[in-house]
């Protein structure tokens, strides 16, 4: 055997080695804009990591869940990072499904995090999902729709204000609908802004005792405003729109008002799809007259990774480039201020590039800094969460009671009726779980 | 008088029969248009006349590999078809030709499997898929639909060779054939109608399947169905650019069906007139 063979062969065992060390990432995620971004961004962190290849699992919202539930329960190890929203980051927590994020690095501006999102990321002062992008709700409203009709928008207006703006800017004629609200059920549809609108009113899901409240006047008066207000000044249809749904309506010049995400603002003042982006205003999540409530609304998509991971220092690694500040600086040079992930980190809302590029920096920093979801209600509750409960059998509760309000936007049910429903199902649900004794 | 009600009594079963036909393939005509619409056409409302763009298929092929799972989607399916028809003809061959008093029962039995709701198996199917290194493996999804397919596969095959006069296998017999010659010389060129019918339904319903092929694949294996899942979107719309993606996943057997089906309702009719 020569020198140079032995060399050679030396050189190949390496080279094996090393294609053995490269990991491979499998991360779980919702087919989201800013997710499809840092997609196609992911060649820089490889790029950077050469030890490090990543896949990605692009899933519906509900079977990703279902999918990541599955494969945690029975540790089959099949995902490294999973994308999954605040309702889950708690419970799986406490579960034990999730690793804490202790390894992202020491570059990694952990303060720089809004206070409320991290709050709601964090349990016994550990992270245990880092987030990505995240939202409350706000109102966006057509201006020119308002100076027409001689109104002005308050900065902290009251439902009763809106009410009747709504009211008065709807056209029929033109196809102009007043207000467009969520109506499609589920618990993160309809149940989203009703739980939201209810915490305003002064209601809550459950006392103390985890008994339901939808006996309540609070519930009575939330939902009949709701329902009246759709009939006199939503969309046709109401009952079967979601978050799209309305986007669309709105981008179209069909709403006055629309009260979502504020991960809107970026959709409808983007003249690219939206007819109306240079009439645009945006205010705050209403509360009722003498409530101090504006909806506690609060979301966030966050990079978690699950426990039966076996690649959990290099997902560690990743998840921390993709909510870093550079990573947002990234964005903003390919694609531009106004498209880089929002809601996650106080510096974006000092940086005057940003507020210039996004005039709904504003009003988005204050709703979500209004929206505290350990202290969700105006009275006291046993459980944490804004325009959700943060208990594992919210997601089916939510929208079995979603079915029932949906319904009174079709004009199928009476408030009364579903409400009582609710209040019932909603019991014996309880009860089944173990939270009522 | 008789021919002109027999004349009418046509045209009015043939009327019914398109209407029907196009209640059916409404749903699939009308993603294809939506596929050639812009998004905020897709979900407004109503409409059969697309803007005619091809925005949404460039989405698709930027967004998403099509070819890996479309290549995951045909191992699957003929892999689990040829899998299946392995097992189900000796199965048909003894329940049509050697029957027991129990044979009844067992085709009962293998049917009833088919009426359990899917998700109830789930974590014991996902655990023996992990504990044997078959999740996310094309071995393993080929199993599993070969495995849910197989009762159907069974009972088809049956009803075909139940048609097929038992004189002919005994006249076999009598010729000297032992038992694989009597299935592969004698059963199975006769039964070749309805074992094909059979094979491509049963490619069919491999190809459409989509809560095991999801559940149990994430990059490697995953087929279309997987694909198509991938565009739906929680926040920003995405019907038009679903349907571009539910259109490529379908127009392979699509176009399978189409120039099959000939022998499809041949096979499917196979035995019902004498």
């Amino acid at each position: 055997m020569t020198l140079k063979t032995v060399l050679l062969g030396a050189c190949s065992a390496l080279a094996f080695a090393g294609m053995a060390s490269a990991e491979t990432l499998t991360i779980a995620t919702v087919n989201n804009g800013d997710m499809v971004r840092m997609q196609s961004l992911t060649s820089e962190f490889t790029k950077a990591n050469p030890d490090i290849q990543v896949e990605w699992v692009t899933l519906e919202e509900n079977v990703l869940r279902e999918r990541v539930t599955t494969d945690i329960a029975a540790g089959g190890g099949q995902y490294d990072i999973v994308t999954i929203g605040n309702y889950e980051v708690p419970i799986w927590a406490k579960q034990k499904w999730l690793l804490p994020l202790e390894g992202l690095g020491d570059k990694y501006d952990m303060d720089d995090l809004l206070p409320a999102i991290r709050g709601g990321l964090s349990m016994d002062g550990k992270l245990y999902a880092a987030p990505f992008y995240g939202e409350s709700a706000m109102i966006m409203y057509r201006k020119d729709l308002f100076e027409k009709a001689g109104l002005t928008m308050p900065e902290k207006p009251t439902w009763e204000f809106i009410a009747d703006a709504a009211r008065k800017t709807t056209d029929r004629k033109a196809d102009i609908s007043g207000m467009c609200l969520r109506g499609k059920a589920g618990w993160g549809e309809n149940m989203a802004f009703v739980s939201a609108l209810n915490n305003s009113f002064g209601g809550r899901w459950f006392d103390e005792q985890w008994k339901p409240q939808f006996d309540q006047p609070e519930w009575k008066a939330a939902l009949q405003f709701y329902a009246d207000l759709m009939k006199d000044a939503g969309p046709s249809g109401a009952s079967s729109n979601g978050f799209n749904e309305n986007l669309t309506l709105f981008q179209q010049g069909k709403c006055g008002m629309w009260i979502d995400a504020t991960v809107a603002a970026s959709f409808v003042s983007n003249p690219k799809d939206s007819k109306v982006a240079d009439q645009v205003g945006y205010a705050m999540f209403p509360n009722k007259e003498g409530i101090d409530n504006h909806g506690k609304w609060l979301w966030s998509w966050n990079l978690a990774v699950p426990a039966s991971s076996k690649k959990a220092e290099s997902a560690q690694k990743f998840i921390s480039w993709a909510t870093s500040k550079e990573y947002t600086a990234l964005v903003a040079s390919k694609e531009g201020w106004a498209n880089v992930p929002p809601g996650t980190r106080t510096s974006l809302y000092k940086n005057e590039e940003y507020t210039k590029a996004a005039p709904f920096a504003a009003p988005t920093l204050a709703a979500m800094d209004a929206a505290d979801i350990t202290k969700p209600t105006v009275k006291p509750v046993p459980y944490t969460g804004g325009q959700f409960v943060a208990i594992p059998e919210f997601q089916a509760l939510g929208t079995t009671v979603g079915q029932l309000f949906s319904a009174v936007i079709a004009g199928q049910s009476t408030v009364d009726d579903a409400l009582a429903a609710a209040q019932a199902t909603a019991t014996r649900d309880m009860t089944r779980a173990g939270y009522i004794k | 008088m008789a021919r002109k009600s027999t004349t009418q009594s046509k045209i009015v079963w043939t009327v019914i029969a398109w209407v029907v036909a196009l209640v059916i393939f409404f749903p699939i005509l009308y993603a294809v248009i939506t596929s050639f619409k812009t998004e905020p056409e897709a979900i407004d409302g109503f409409s059969l006349i697309p803007s005619g763009t091809f925005e949404n298929y460039i989405t698709v092929q930027t967004q998403r590999d099509y070819f890996k799972p479309f290549t995951n989607s045909v191992i699957l399916s003929i892999g689990s078809t040829i899998l299946a028809l392995i097992f189900a003809i000796p199965a048909a061959w003894a329940m049509a030709f050697a029957p027991t008093r129990r044979t009844k029962d067992i085709l009962m039995w293998m049917l009833s499997t088919k009426m359990m709701p899917a998700v109830a198996v789930l974590l014991p199917i996902y655990i023996l898929f992990r504990n044997f290194g078959l999740l996310d493996t094309r071995i393993g999804l080929t199993i599993m639909l070969t495995l849910i397919n197989l009762p159907i596969v069974v009972w088809m095959l049956y009803t075909y060779f139940r048609e097929i006069p038992g004189e002919i296998l005994e006249a076999a017999r009598m010729d000297g054939a032992n038992l694989w010659k009597e299935i592969v010389y004698v059963l199975t060129p006769m039964a070749v109608p309805g074992i094909a019918s059979t094979l491509l339904l049963n490619i069919i319903l491999a190809w459409n399947e989509a809560f095991w092929t999801i559940q149990l694949s994430t990059t490697n294996a995953a087929p279309l169905t997987a694909f198509i899942a991938s565009f739906s979107s929680p926040q920003g719309l995405f019907w038009a650019k679903l349907s571009a993606a539910s259109t490529m996943a379908i127009a392979p057997i699509l176009i399978l069906g189409w120039f099959s089906q000939k022998q499809l309702v041949r096979g499917l009719t196979f035995g019902a007139v004498k």
